[in-house]
C-alpha cells in the first residue's frame, strides 16, 4: 500500500502550485485552471483520509464527487464569465478588470 | 349649555376646514354662504348661552357660577405638570363671547358684497373662520397654556388675514410686521407663564386666581431679581405679551400698518378679536395682579394713558381714513389698559367692570367704523380722505351710521361710548388726578378727530367724482344697521351687574360725565369749524407749524425708531455676531472640520480598494496564514 505521505506531497505540491498560479498569472483562464488545482488537491485529501483512516465507511469519497461536481458547474459559469468580460473589454487580463472600483 | 358652547367653537373649526379643504372645487358663492352661516349660528348659539348663563342658572351668593366644561387632560407630563384643555365659563368669557360671534357675523354679511369678485374669495372665508374660532378659543381656555396657544392661533390667522392681497408687497410687509412684533411680544408672555406657573404650580386660571394661591404668591417666597420679586417679573412680561397684541406703545406700530387687509378684516381685528386679546387676557389674570403684583398694575395704568395721549395725537394728522380708526383703536384699547391699571379689588373694583364695559361697547362702535370706511372705499375707491367730501348726499345711510358711530367714540350721551367712558373716567379719577385729566383730555381730542374725519368725508364743497359714488348695497347695509342700532342701545345694559365685582357702584357720575361731555363737545366745535365745507384755515395751520405736523403725520418716528433699532442694534451688534459664530465656529470648525477630516481619511483608505483581485486573494491569504500561526503559537504556549 502507497504510505499516505506520498498522497499528501503530491496534493500539497498541488495546492501550492494553485495558489501560485492564482496570485501570480495575469490570464483569467490561468486563474481559473489554479483554482482547479485547489480544488482537486483538497478531493485527493478528501479521499485518502477517508481511505486511511476510516476504510469501512465512504463520506469522503462522496465529498470529493460532490466537489468534483461543483468544480465543473463553477468551470461552466467562470467560463462564460470570461467569454462576456472579453466580450465587452476585448481582454481577459487580471490586472485590467477593475472597472467595478470607480 | 356646555354643549352649546361647544358647539360655538365647533361650528367655526369645522367651516375653516370645510372650506379651507375644498379650496376652488367649492364656488366662491357657497363659500360665502356656508361661512356666514356659520357665522350666523355661531351668534345665535352665542346668545342662548348668554341667555342661560345669566338668566336661567341659578346664581351662587349672587354671584355667577363658573362653569368648566368638557375639562380634558392633555399633557401629563407629571402629577403637578399638565396641560388641560377645556371651556371656561364666566360672565366676561360669556359676554366675549357673544361679542365676537356677533362682530363675526356682521362682518361675514358685510364681506359678501365687499369682497364679491376677488380672488381668493374662498380662502378669505377660510381665514375668517379660523380668526373666529382662534379668538373664541382664546375666551374660553380654562387655564394659561390653552390662551397661550390660542394667543398664537391668533397671531397666525391675522397675518395670513392681514396679508390676504398676497402679491401686494406692502400687505406682504404689513402682514410680516403685525407677526414679528406680536410674536417678539409673546416671548415676554411665554417667559412670565413659565415663571408664574413654577412659583403657583399650576396654569389653571380657576386655581391661580384662588386665594390659596395667591397667598402662597404674595408671600414673596419666590425670591426676587434685581430688587423686584419674581411674580412682579412675570406678571410684567405676561403684560409685555397682552400689550404686544393690544397694540400698546411702543409696540403699537403693527396695527397701522394692518390695515392692508381686508376693511371688513380690520373691523375683526380692531373690535372683537386679537386687539382686546391683551385686554381680555389682563382681565381674566386680574386677581394675581391687583392682590400680588400693585406696582405693575400701576405701570400698566400709566402706559395705558401714555399710549391713549400718543395715539388720539397721531391720529389727529393721518389723512388715510383707516389709519386714523386705527389710530383711535389703540387710543380706545388704552382707555380699557389704564382702566384695568386704576382698578383694584381691595375698595375700587370699579376700572375692572369698566374697562369690560368699554371693550364691549367698543365692540360695536368699532366695527361699525370700519365696515362704514368699507362702504366708503368701496364706493370710492381710495383711503384717502382728499378724495372725498360731500358723501352725506351720495350714501345717506352710510352716513346715520357713520355719525351714530362717531357720536358714541366721542362719548355724547345717549350713545354707548358715553357710559363706558364715563365709568373709566370715574374709575380713573377716584384713583389718579393725572391720568383723569390726560384721559380728559383724550377724550376731546378724540372728539376732534372722529368729527375731523367726520366732516372731511360727508361734507365739503361739491365734488366732482368721476364715477358717481353709489350708497352701499343692501347686505352691506344691513350689518351697519344692526351695528348701529347696538351702538346706541348697549350702553344701556346694566353691565356692573353682570360682572361679579364686589364693589359698591356708582352710576353715572354726574360730574364727570358733565366735564367729558364739555370736552367731547368742544373737540366737535372744533373740528365743525375747523373742516366742514372745507375751508382753508386748517392748511393754514399746518403750514404755520409745518415741523411739527410733519413730526405728528409721521407718527413721531416711531417705526423709523423701531427700523433704527432693530437694524442697528438687533442685526448688527446681536445678529451679526451671532451669524459670524455659527458660519465660522459651528459650520468652518465643527460640521466642515469633522467633513473634511473624514473625506481625507477615506482618500488615504480607498488605496486599499485596488480593484486587484490577486492583490487581495494575497491579503487574505497571508492574513489567514498570519492568525493560523499565531492561534497555533498561542496553544504551544499554553
Amino acid at each position: 500500500m502507497i504510505p499516505i505521505e506520498h498522497y499528501l506531497i503530491i496534493s500539497s505540491v498541488m495546492f501550492f502550485a494553485g495558489i501560485y498560479g492564482f496570485l501570480t498569472r495575469k490570464n483569467l483562464l490561468a486563474l481559473l485552471i489554479s483554482v482547479e488545482l485547489i480544488l482537486n488537491s483538497v478531493e485527493i485529501n478528501f479521499s485518502v483520509f477517508n481511505r486511511y483512516l476510516y476504510p469501512e465507511r465512504m463520506e469522503g469519497m462522496f465529498f470529493s464527487l460532490f466537489g468534483i461536481a461543483i468544480s465543473a458547474a463553477e468551470t461552466a459559469i467562470a467560463i462564460a464569465i470570461i467569454i462576456n468580460v472579453y466580450r465587452t473589454m476585448q481582454n481577459i487580463d487580471v490586472r485590467h478588470i477593475d472597472v467595478m472600483k470607480h | 349649555m356646555n354643549g352649546i358652547a361647544l358647539l360655538i367653537l365647533i361650528i367655526p373649526a369645522a367651516v375653516f376646514l370645510f372650506i379651507g379643504l375644498s379650496g376652488r372645487s367649492l364656488k366662491a358663492g357657497y363659500a360665502g354662504k356656508i361661512g356666514t352661516a356659520g357665522a350666523v349660528a355661531g351668534a345665535l348659539f352665542s346668545y342662548i348661552l348668554a341667555y342661560r348663563y345669566f338668566f336661567v342658572l341659578e346664581k351662587i351668593d349672587g354671584i355667577y357660577r363658573k362653569i368648566v366644561a368638557f375639562p380634558v387632560e392633555w399633557l401629563n407630563f407629571t402629577d403637578d405638570l399638565h396641560i388641560d384643555f377645556g371651556i371656561y365659563l364666566t360672565p366676561i368669557s360669556v359676554m366675549m363671547l357673544a361679542v365676537i360671534t356677533t362682530v363675526s357675523c356682521m362682518v361675514h354679511i358685510f364681506s359678501i358684497e365687499y369682497m364679491r369678485g376677488e380672488k381668493g374669495f374662498q380662502r378669505y372665508y377660510a381665514f375668517l373662520s379660523l380668526f373666529s374660532f382662534s379668538m373664541l378659543g382664546l375666551v374660553v381656555a380654562t387655564n394659561i397654556f390653552q390662551m397661550y396657544m390660542f394667543w398664537e392661533l391668533v397671531g397666525v390667522s391675522s397675518y395670513l388675514l392681514i396679508g390676504f392681497y398676497y402679491s401686494k408687497p406692502e400687505a406682504v410687509a404689513a402682514a410680516k410686521k403685525a407677526f414679528i412684533i406680536t410674536r417678539f411680544a409673546d416671548l415676554g408672555f411665554l417667559v412670565g407663564i413659565l415663571i408664574l406657573s413654577y412659583h403657583a404650580r399650576t396654569f389653571d386660571f380657576e386655581t391661580l386666581t384662588s386665594d390659596g394661591v395667591l397667598t402662597t404668591l404674595k408671600s414673596g417666597a419666590a425670591g426676587s431679581f434685581i430688587g423686584i420679586s419674581a411674580i412682579s417679573w412675570a406678571m410684567a412680561l405676561i403684560f409685555i405679551g397682552g400689550a404686544g397684541k393690544s397694540a400698546m406703545f411702543p409696540l403699537h406700530v403693527w396695527l397701522p400698518d394692518a390695515m392692508e387687509g381686508p376693511t371688513p378684516v380690520s373691523a375683526l381685528i380692531h373690535a372683537a378679536t386679537m386687539v382686546v386679546a391683551g385686554v381680555y387676557m389682563l382681565a381674566v389674570l386680574f386677581p394675581v395682579y391687583s392682590v400680588v403684583t400693585p406696582a405693575v398694575l400701576t405701570v400698566i395704568a400709566y402706559i395705558g394713558t401714555f399710549t391713549a395721549l400718543f395715539a388720539a395725537i397721531v391720529a389727529i394728522a393721518q389723512t388715510d381714513i383707516k389709519r386714523v380708526l386705527a389710530f383711535s383703536t389703540i387710543s380706545q384699547i388704552a382707555y380699557m389698559m389704564t382702566a384695568l391699571g386704576v382698578s383694584g379689588f381691595a375698595g375700587n373694583g370699579q376700572g375692572y367692570a369698566a374697562s369690560m364695559f368699554h371693550l364691549f361697547t367698543h365692540a360695536f362702535f368699532k366695527a361699525l367704523l370700519f365696515l362704514c370706511a368699507g362702504a366708503i372705499i368701496h364706493a370710492i375707491h381710495s383711503n384717502e380722505m382728499g378724495k372725498m367730501g360731500n358723501l352725506r348726499k351720495y350714501m345717506p345711510v352710510t352716513h346715520i351710521a357713520f355719525l351714530v358711530a362717531c357720536l358714541s367714540i366721542s362719548g355724547i350721551p345717549p350713545f354707548s361710548g358715553f357710559f363706558s367712558k364715563d365709568e373709566i373716567l370715574t374709575a380713573v379719577f377716584n384713583k389718579d388726578k393725572l391720568l383723569f385729566f390726560t384721559l380728559l383730555f383724550v377724550a376731546g381730542l378724540t372728539a376732534f378727530y372722529m368729527f375731523r374725519l367726520y366732516y372731511r368725508i360727508f361734507t365739503g364743497a361739491k365734488r366732482e367724482y368721476q364715477h358717481i359714488p353709489h350708497e352701499a348695497p343692501k347686505l352691506m347695509l344691513f350689518p351697519l344697521t344692526v351695528l348701529a342700532i347696538l351702538t346706541c342701545v348697549s350702553g344701556f345694559i346694566r353691565f356692573d351687574s353682570f360682572m361679579d365685582v364686589n364693589a359698591a357702584h356708582e352710576h353715572l357720575n354726574i360730574p364727570i360725565a358733565v366735564a367729558g361731555v364739555v370736552f367731547a363737545l368742544a373737540g366737535i366745535i372744533t373740528a365743525r369749524f375747523l373742516y366742514r365745507n372745507g375751508n382753508e384755515i386748517p392748511a393754514k395751520i399746518t403750514g404755520k407749524y409745518a415741523g411739527l405736523y410733519k413730526i405728528v403725520f409721521q407718527k413721531f418716528y416711531i417705526d423709523e425708531l423701531w427700523i433704527f433699532f432693530t437694524k442697528n442694534i438687533v442685526f448688527s451688534l446681536i445678529s451679526k455676531p451671532v451669524a459670524w459664530f455659527d458660519k465660522k465656529i459651528i459650520d468652518g470648525v465643527i460640521i466642515d472640520g469633522f467633513g473634511r477630516m473624514t473625506e481625507k481619511t477615506s482618500r488615504y483608505i480607498r488605496n486599499f480598494q485596488s480593484g486587484q483581485i490577486q492583490f487581495y486573494a494575497f491579503v487574505f491569504l497571508f492574513g489567514t496564514l498570519f492568525i493560523a500561526v499565531w492561534a497555533l503559537l498561542s496553544t504551544v504556549n499554553h
